[in-house]
């Protein structure tokens, strides 16, 4: 592991680990405890694979009551714990430490109830975000949120992480899509916050406690609410002369009034990239490409993509394709969804930035990396949820080389420097981990992150509860590093789509 | 005191017993005061839902009424942002001018409690979070702010969040600070989420459905791909409440909201009449016109507005609400349905601490809960206002200690001790 400063260790809890082993077998069942190191090696890392720490044990936990003694223990003995959902978390919000419980939600992988008078289903924190869409869809019904992990990444921890997707400009990210959740405190209180009703009466806990990163509270249920499938989805897929001319067509589309469901850009490195990699038809003469995705009634879908159609001519658009049947619409996201892999075909390895700035600063901040790209010498390729300004820049590298290593990481720091000073913010859905820990001051003074940490401390007074993540240790600017994949295939969960 | 007025120059009388502050110094300077010296203080804006929650007798009022204006609107972005004290009216009718709007609908209480015809102002707004028709499909308030800055009970400034829709940096404190009825922070600046207008709505209102049928209607309107933004169900007795020319049916009123372009809004309307089976139902099709006055009024409370009644809010999962409504029969509430069902307004004429008990257990049972909205301040005084289970209050308890720990923003204001 690289220097970033984490947590103290604690000396003692490691030497009393058989103890701790003994104890915890009262809470739950033997082979649910983990603590050989070939047991425990899985677990050493998140999707943040550069980061491996082994944790001092790991515990599956089968129920909630199993999760309130564990907790209950840990607090009284003073022991870390740090709550682990699918482990595709892509900030390294899950990375043990060495002397924690790594706490696994695995086991609560049940769906609970599907509701369709309340539109809604109650599931497990360890059930796969797609599985829910997968129980509903039969009746026409699905869950909105899509991060692009979502066959993998568990809906606990998306709670956690308040995961977005490619359609959160119009159905919002897991904040505005869920209404309840059982959860429990790390001196092992359990509570319920929401239940089937919107805005449940106090302090909104539910929105406190979404995109917490696992530092308030292990999260055992999720009530989301469903949504009735659109009766027409079309996706229109437009090449453009330039970066600033996509830009400007996604701004006038917004200022007409149309909020399409989602909306990608492209540029030229990857729409090359993707186009090799999944042959998805894209205008490879275009220095740009945006991919509009309409949905709702038959007439309203053909009319607004016939108005989306008019404003990217007018703004130079030299291609226009609409999708005629759900494949070929499939076809259009297939290379956009290949991101990932297509540059791993092109470098060694590849190094994925997550910010958000506003959307009329796109072209702009573009043209900013690009110079970055040159003083650096790395090329990079980028990806945008265009609609909601979340930015992708992948910048590509060789980790063998060292110096390419320290100048991708500063590379990433800058764009994300660059995200802020533009209005934007260091995160829009990876989350901060300990990925972006030290930028934190970029966008927050003392007073702010303080206040945070107030929080924290309300509900867990001996920062216990996953603790190093988020908040800068040392309350300073430091210069780390974030997501690397070395190669398609070392990376954890290469198989499934990023972006 | 004296260091506060010799280090800023202020022209702050700190002896009043009202404030109102001009700029953020002058917010700061009195928090600052105030929590040196342990006085507690009422927030206020417009005033307009002042009488929801616990009367406060605080040594102090800041009045943010006078910190007004447009800070930053940016349609193309998609928000705005303003000082706290702005009018949610002046927000509304700068945002029409670009064809957009609060997507919220927030709730207009000036007519239920008889103060001037005004909204109240964005802080207020936030602070309460009581969201109208479009809850179900477009979220409330606090699925609106975007981020905000303001100050803690130790006069520290405070931002959270951003003017973007996708964050993760940090913990969400915009969602915390909305509907914490002015308990955790004074706010200063709010970004708001702005959405385009529809140009076109329409209504379709069914006449004559008994409760069990309208819901089924509801519920099924909200379940369908044809995108309604309100559903709504008046008993027969709040009928007379609306003129339209359209309207000539008699009997109760079950209305569904559609709003998109005309081409889109004819071909729902036309789709939902076919899939709720309603063609030989007594229906009326509101246009855009006459559908904007029917929502204004839901929005404003209109029909429980004509009298002096005690006002309950209740929210129960829709499958709930028959059996709710039935079992509440004994107390002879006036009543009607927001949210596709979910949503209960209670008007009733006597109102007890036992009689709110006893209605609060039921809503429980029924796995909701009840807000105390208009009341006499005799029954308010021992009634608890917010429904909460003791777990809550510890952490609602140690989140408000983690904010204003000495209790000088609004205490007992939502809970007693908090």
């Amino acid at each position: 592991m690289s220097s970033l400063k984490m947590p103290k260790v604690d000396r003692q809890t490691l030497k009393n680990k058989d103890k701790i082993v003994r104890d915890i077998t009262a809470f739950t069942k033997h082979e649910n405890i983990l603590s050989e190191a070939e047991e425990l090696k899985p677990y050493e890392t998140d999707g943040l694979a550069a980061y491996r720490q082994t944790p001092m044990l790991v515990v599956l936990p089968e129920n909630t009551n199993e999760v309130s003694k564990i907790l209950s223990y840990c607090n009284k003995n003073k022991i870390k714990v740090v709550p682990r959902g699918a482990g595709t978390g892509l900030a390294g919000s899950a990375l043990p430490l060495a002397d924690c419980i790594l706490l696994g939600l695995g086991k609560f992988n049940k769906i609970k109830e599907i509701d369709y008078d309340n539109r809604c289903v109650v599931a497990q924190p360890g059930v796969t975000n797609l599985s829910i869409t997968h129980a509903v869809q039969d009746k026409g019904f699905y869950y909105a949120p899509d991060p692009s992990s979502q066959m993998a990444c568990s809906i606990g921890g998306n709670v956690a992480e308040n995961s977005g997707g490619v359609h959160s400009l119009k159905y919002g990210t897991t904040t505005n899509n869920i209404l309840g959740i059982e959860i429990v405190l790390m001196d092992g209180t359990i509570t319920r916050i929401g239940g089937k009703v919107f805005d449940a009466p106090g302090y909104d806990l539910l929105g406190l406690i979404t995109g917490s990163e696992g530092l308030l509270c292990v999260i055992t249920e999720v009530t989301v609410k469903i949504l009735k499938k659109p009766d027409t989805v079309k996706a229109i897929l437009l090449g453009f002369p330039s970066i600033e001319d996509a830009g400007n067509s996604v701004m006038e589309i917004i200022s007409n009034g149309i909020i399409p469901a989602g909306m990608e850009i492209m540029d030229k490195v990857l729409l090359e990239a993707t186009n090799n990699f999944s042959k998805a038809g894209y205008p490879l003469e275009a220095e740009a490409m945006l991919i509009a995705e309409l949905d709702g009634t038959k007439s309203e879908v053909e009319e607004l993509i016939k108005k989306v159609a008019e404003i990217c001519k007018k703004n130079k658009c030299s291609s226009v394709k609409i999708s005629k049947s759900d494949q070929e619409r499939a076809k259009f996201w297939s290379g956009r969804k290949a991101a990932f892999p297509a540059c791993g075909e092109m470098a060694p390895d590849y190094y994925c930035v997550d910010g958000t700035i506003p959307r009329s600063k796109l072209a702009k901040v573009l043209r900013e990396i690009t110079k970055l790209s040159k003083k650096y010498k790395l090329p990079v390729a980028n990806a945008f949820h265009a609609g909601d300004g979340n930015l992708h820049p992948i910048i590509m590298f060789d980790a063998n080389d060292k110096i390419s290593l320290e100048k991708t990481e500063k590379f990433g720091e800058d764009i994300l420097k660059l995200c802020v000073k533009h209005g934007g913010v260091l995160s829009g859905e990876h989350g901060i981990g300990i990925e972006k820990r030290e930028l934190m001051c970029e966008m927050f003074n003392n007073n702010d992150i303080q206040q945070q940490i107030n929080i924290k401390n309300s509900l867990d007074p001996s920062s216990l509860l996953n603790p190093g993540k988020v908040y800068p240790i040392l309350r300073k600017c430091a210069e780390e590093g974030r997501l690397h994949i070395h190669g398609r295939d070392k990376s954890k969960f290469s198989d499934i789509p990023r972006f | 005191m004296e260091e506060i007025n010799q280090n800023s120059q202020t022209s702050l009388d700190f002896n009043s017993e009202k404030f109102e502050p001009k700029d953020e110094v002058e917010i700061q300077q009195i928090i600052k005061y105030c929590f040196k010296k342990n006085l507690p203080i009422e927030i206020v804006g417009n005033q307009t839902k002042v009488d929801i929650g616990k009367k406060l007798q605080c040594a102090k009022t800041l009045d943010m009424s006078k910190f007004s204006g447009i800070i930053d609107y940016k349609p193309e972005e998609l928000y705005i942002t303003v000082k706290a004290g702005t009018p949610i009216n002046i927000v509304r009718e700068e945002l029409k001018k670009n064809k957009q709007h609060l997507a919220f609908e927030p709730v207009n209480f000036s007519k239920l409690f008889k103060k001037d015809l005004n909204d109240g102002t964005i802080g207020g707004t936030l602070s309460c979070n009581f969201s109208g028709s479009r809850r179900f499909k477009v979220g409330s308030a606090r699925d609106h702010i975007l981020g905000f800055k303001g100050f803690n009970g130790k006069g520290e400034k405070i931002k959270s969040g951003g003017t973007v829709v996708k964050n993760v940096t940090g913990y969400d404190l915009s969602k915390l600070v909305t509907g914490s009825f002015g308990t955790l922070m004074v706010l200063s600046e709010l970004t708001l989420k702005v959405l385009p207008l529809e140009s076109e709505t329409k209504t379709i209102i069914v006449s004559g459905l008994a409760l069990e049928h309208a819901l089924g209607v509801m519920g099924s309107a909200i379940a369908s791909s044809n995108d309604t933004s309100g559903a709504v169900f008046y008993p027969e007795n709040l009928r007379n409440n609306f003129v339209f020319n359209d309207l000539t049916h008699p009997g109760s009123i079950t209305a569904i909201r559609v709003e998109g372009t005309k081409l889109s809004t004819d071909q729902r309307v036309s789709n939902l009449t076919k899939e709720l089976v309603l063609e030989d139902k007594k229906l009326t099709i509101l246009d855009s016109t006459q559908s904007e006055i029917f929502w204004e009024d839901t929005r404003s409370l209109k029909p429980l507005s004509n009298s002096d009644k005690n006002i309950l809010r209740a929210v129960v999962p829709p499958s709930e609400t028959v059996n709710l409504i039935n079992r509440l029969k004994t107390f002879h509430p006036n009543y009607f349905l927001d949210w596709g069902g979910s949503l209960i307004w209670l008007e009733l004429d006597y109102l007890s601490n036992q009689k709110i008990d006893q209605i609060r257990e039921r809503i429980l049972d029924s796995n909701g809960y009840l807000t105390v909205i208009k009341s006499p301040e005799s029954v308010k005084l021992s009634s608890e206002i917010f429904t909460i289970d003791p777990i809550k209050f510890k952490i609602s308890q140690n989140i408000k200690k983690s904010f204003d720990p000495k209790r000088i923003f609004n205490p007992g204001k939502m809970y007693t001790g908090i």
